[in-house]
């Protein structure tokens, strides 16, 4: 595949290769499976080494009506979630899972085909009954259980959270996510690349930008097209405006949280802001509907943002300040929902989070996509891995994002801002990019006539989801709202 | 130590009064195609082919074929006004869509003559109550609940307008549903409209909601909440902006015109 480092593997031999890998630096990230003929599934890992260096990939094939794998869950528990998410939607099993239970699709929902497979083209919705669900067993004197959702309070995406109590303290939180899955990546089956940023774009909402733009650098990466400076300068210029309008966002949210009202009015404030910056600049406040494969749709004229961006910042940067001064916020957040390094790492912790614990990544500097190799990109880190360092963080990418847009705007070439893009039948390609949640992958396969056959959409929430229940454990009731905050999650990105 | 109140106050009121006044200030934000049926050339289907959606749609009806466009499936992607050759689709800051009749939504030949002054007579003088929303997220992209929260925010302060958000449906007017009704959020859903007291409405708030949009059908995902429950208002949009959903529920309270008929804006 265009853009990774590929190993061609039996399956056999994939235990040990992905040990050697580990001990080698590395990383994985992912994995997923398509089905290049209908009887012959691929599984694929993608990780991660150093930075500049090319993304290791795994591929094993499954011949001869083999559908088991090995599990390497065991060996990377953040490949856990992975592979029970391949095995409820493309039908492979994994031997020596240590929670093998269906994750995307629930208990008592029954396609007639794994929904992956090419043959399966269902007319409606397919064949629902609500079953119980897979629980771990917890036993003791005074366990209470509280389940709360899907439909909770608030205007919150739905998700439903079962806790096991004793008075205030959680014992353990056991998230049961995927109410919104909408069979996405079944969606750009059979799509032109044109029309399958339509949909990557609706993804994830608040991450639209993100997600079309690493869809289109794999396009770009399987026809091996390289698009105009002035598009790759524009695409930072954007990718960074949404980062901006997020974190404000979760700053704002994080003070409804601790009940600092002024604090939250005003973060939401800043953030509603930029999303009229972005709509007034771009037409969209989501920034829709700007990219295409080979660059951007159209050339935007951008005169007036240094400006107005300019006169936004002190307040900004003003109303950081005293969110860092004040003693009743800071009281909430310090110590609360603390994410080791180690499970950081091992659980696959994405973006801001597993920066705020210690682990100083981001794609931008590590693989630089678009322009970002032009300019020196802050990656800030925190050790305490604790919501305030979470917090910190966001704070500290604000203040780069802003700093990398006015650098962006006086760089900014003139010229075209596309080029035509033509991918062959058969090519593949690994686009990825740092969303304001953390890393993105997509994977795009096209088929025989150029169409899409297959997209692996690797989205950040799914990574920080997974992570999110190891900070809740022996924390208490009081904590818990703080610390869903301030890791920032999205349930449409998770779910897809 | 900051004292927020006085921060609060030394910021001043950031509200925007629209409707009572101001400037609806959606500025550049642009909304749904506005189509020129007199440019459009027969035997052309550029547009529906870059319509994800399957908004616009070429039928043959017997005399020749014909354009079909339903603004209810509409995203507002741009893609019809940026392919189109004969310049028949315009882009517009027309984003105040929400109408009490489906049907309204689809483009009617008939009423190209219509005069917009028709459609503003139609103003209901408000009645002035209170409107209390339960929101469910039934499978949106979260860009629906981005714009709700939004509502809340200063700039749009939406408890000026005597309308709140309510935790528990049994103290709910409005259904504010969102996203293409997922085969696991159906359920939820409907326990949800079940517990509500009556007299009680539905908004389908969206283009997910009114239709599915863009990502409708498949093995999970449902066409919108009328396959399931009663619609009292449609609100297309990827996503309405926090304007347009202001102006659906006002709609909804006879507090605003309906501003689409037969798939026609009037400014």
């Amino acid at each position: 595949m265009n853009g990774a480092l590929e190993q061609r593997l039996s399956p056999d031999e994939l235990p040990e290769v992905c040990r050697a890998l580990m001990a080698g630096g590395a990383r994985l990230q992912m994995a997923y499976a398509w089905f290049p003929e209908p009887d012959t599934p691929e599984v694929i890992y993608l990780g991660d080494w150093k930075r500049l260096e090319p993304f290791p990939m795994l591929r094993c094939r499954l011949l001869d009506g083999r559908r088991e794998l090995p599990s390497l869950a065991a060996i990377t528990p953040l490949l856990g979630w992975y592979e029970r998410e391949i095995q409820d939607l493309c039908g492979i099993q994994f031997s020596g899972h240590p929670e093998p239970s269906p994750l995307v699709l629930h208990e008592g929902a029954r396609p007639e085909m794994p929904p992956l497979d090419p043959r399966y083209q269902p007319e409606e919705m397919m064949p629902y009954s609500p079953q119980p669900w897979h629980l771990p067993a917890v036993e003791g004197d005074d366990v209470q259980q509280l389940p709360f959702g899907p439909v909770r309070a608030d205007v919150l995406e739905s998700a439903q959270i079962l806790f096991y109590y004793v008075g205030e303290g959680i014992l353990h939180c056991h998230p049961r996510l995927f109410f919104k899955h909408r069979g996405l990546e079944k969606q750009f089956e059979g799509l032109s690349p044109l029309l399958g940023v339509v949909l990557a774009e609706r993804i994830s909402g608040v991450d639209s930008f993100a997600h079309a733009l690493a869809f289109c650098q794999a396009v770009e990466a399987a026809a091996s097209s390289k698009i105009p400076e002035r598009a790759s300068y524009l695409r930072v210029i954007l990718a960074e405006l949404e980062r901006l309008y997020n974190h404000l966002h979760y700053l704002g949210h994080l003070c409804h949280t601790t009940t600092l009202k002024v604090g939250e009015a005003q973060g939401k404030l800043l953030e509603e802001q930029c999303k009229q910056i972005n709509g007034e600049f771009t037409g969209s406040r989501f920034l829709r509907g700007l990219l295409v494969p080979g660059g951007m749709r159209r050339d935007l004229s951008l005169n007036g943002l240094e400006e107005r961006l300019r006169r936004l910042e002190p307040q900004i940067i003003d109303y950081m300040f005293e969110l860092e001064t004040t003693n009743s916020h800071l009281d909430r957040l310090l110590t609360t929902g603390l994410l080791p390094r180690q499970v950081a790492f091992d659980q696959g912790a994405s973006g801001p989070i597993k920066r705020a614990s210690g682990i100083q990544r981001d794609l931008r500097w590590s693989h630089p996509y678009a322009a970002y190799g032009s300019f020196n990109v802050d990656v800030p880190v925190r050790q305490e891995g604790d919501a305030h360092a979470r917090s910190q963080i966001r704070m500290d990418e604000i203040r780069a994002s802003i700093k990398l847009i006015y650098s962006a705007l006086e760089n900014l070439p003139r010229g075209r801002v596309s080029t035509e893009v033509h991918a062959f039948p058969g090519s593949e390609g690994l686009g990825w990019c740092e969303s304001t949640r953390g890393s993105i992958y997509h994977c795009v396969h096209f088929d025989e006539v150029g169409h899409l056959a297959r997209v692996k959409v690797k989205s950040p929430s799914f990574s920080n989801w997974r992570v999110f229940p190891f900070t809740v454990h022996d924390s208490n009731m009081m904590d818990y709202a703080i610390n869903e905050a301030s890791f920032g999650l999205t349930m449409a990105g998770c779910d897809r | 130590m900051p004292v927020w109140t006085l921060y609060g106050l030394r910021r001043g009121v950031a509200t925007n009064p629209w409707p009572d006044g101001g400037q609806v200030t959606q500025r550049g934000v642009q909304g749904m195609p506005r189509f020129h049926s007199e440019q459009c050339k027969e035997g052309c289907r550029v547009c529906a082919d870059v319509c994800l959606p399957g908004a616009i749609r070429i039928i043959e009806n017997g005399r020749g074929e014909r354009l079909t466009l339903d603004y209810g499936k509409c995203v507002a992607c741009q893609m019809c006004t940026e392919f189109c050759p004969e310049d028949a689709m315009e882009k517009s800051g027309d984003w105040a869509f929400a109408v009490s009749k489906r049907a309204d939504l689809i483009w009617d030949e008939a009423l190209t003559s219509l005069p917009a002054q028709e459609l503003t007579q139609k103003i209901h003088t408000a009645f002035g109550r209170s409107l209390h929303v339960r929101h469910v997220d039934a499978g949106s992209c979260n860009g629906c609940e981005s714009e709700l929260q939004a509502l809340n925010n200063p700039y749009y302060n939406l408890h000026r307008l005597g309308i709140f958000f309510t935790p528990s449906p049994r103290f709910a007017d409005l259904l504010l549903v969102m996203g293409t009704v997922t085969y696991a959020m159906k359920e939820a859903l409907l326990e949800t409209y079940n517990a509500m007291p009556e007299p009680r409405w539905v908004m389908a708030m969206g283009t997910c909601a009114v239709s599915g949009g863009a990502v409708g059908g498949g093995y999970a995902c449902g066409r919108g909440v009328e396959e399931f429950l009663p619609v009292d208002i449609y609100v297309p949009g990827c996503p309405p902006n926090p304007t347009a959903m202001i102006q659906a529920l006002l709609l909804l309270l006879n507090r605003t015109p309906q501003r689409v008929q037969g798939g026609h804006f009037a400014d």
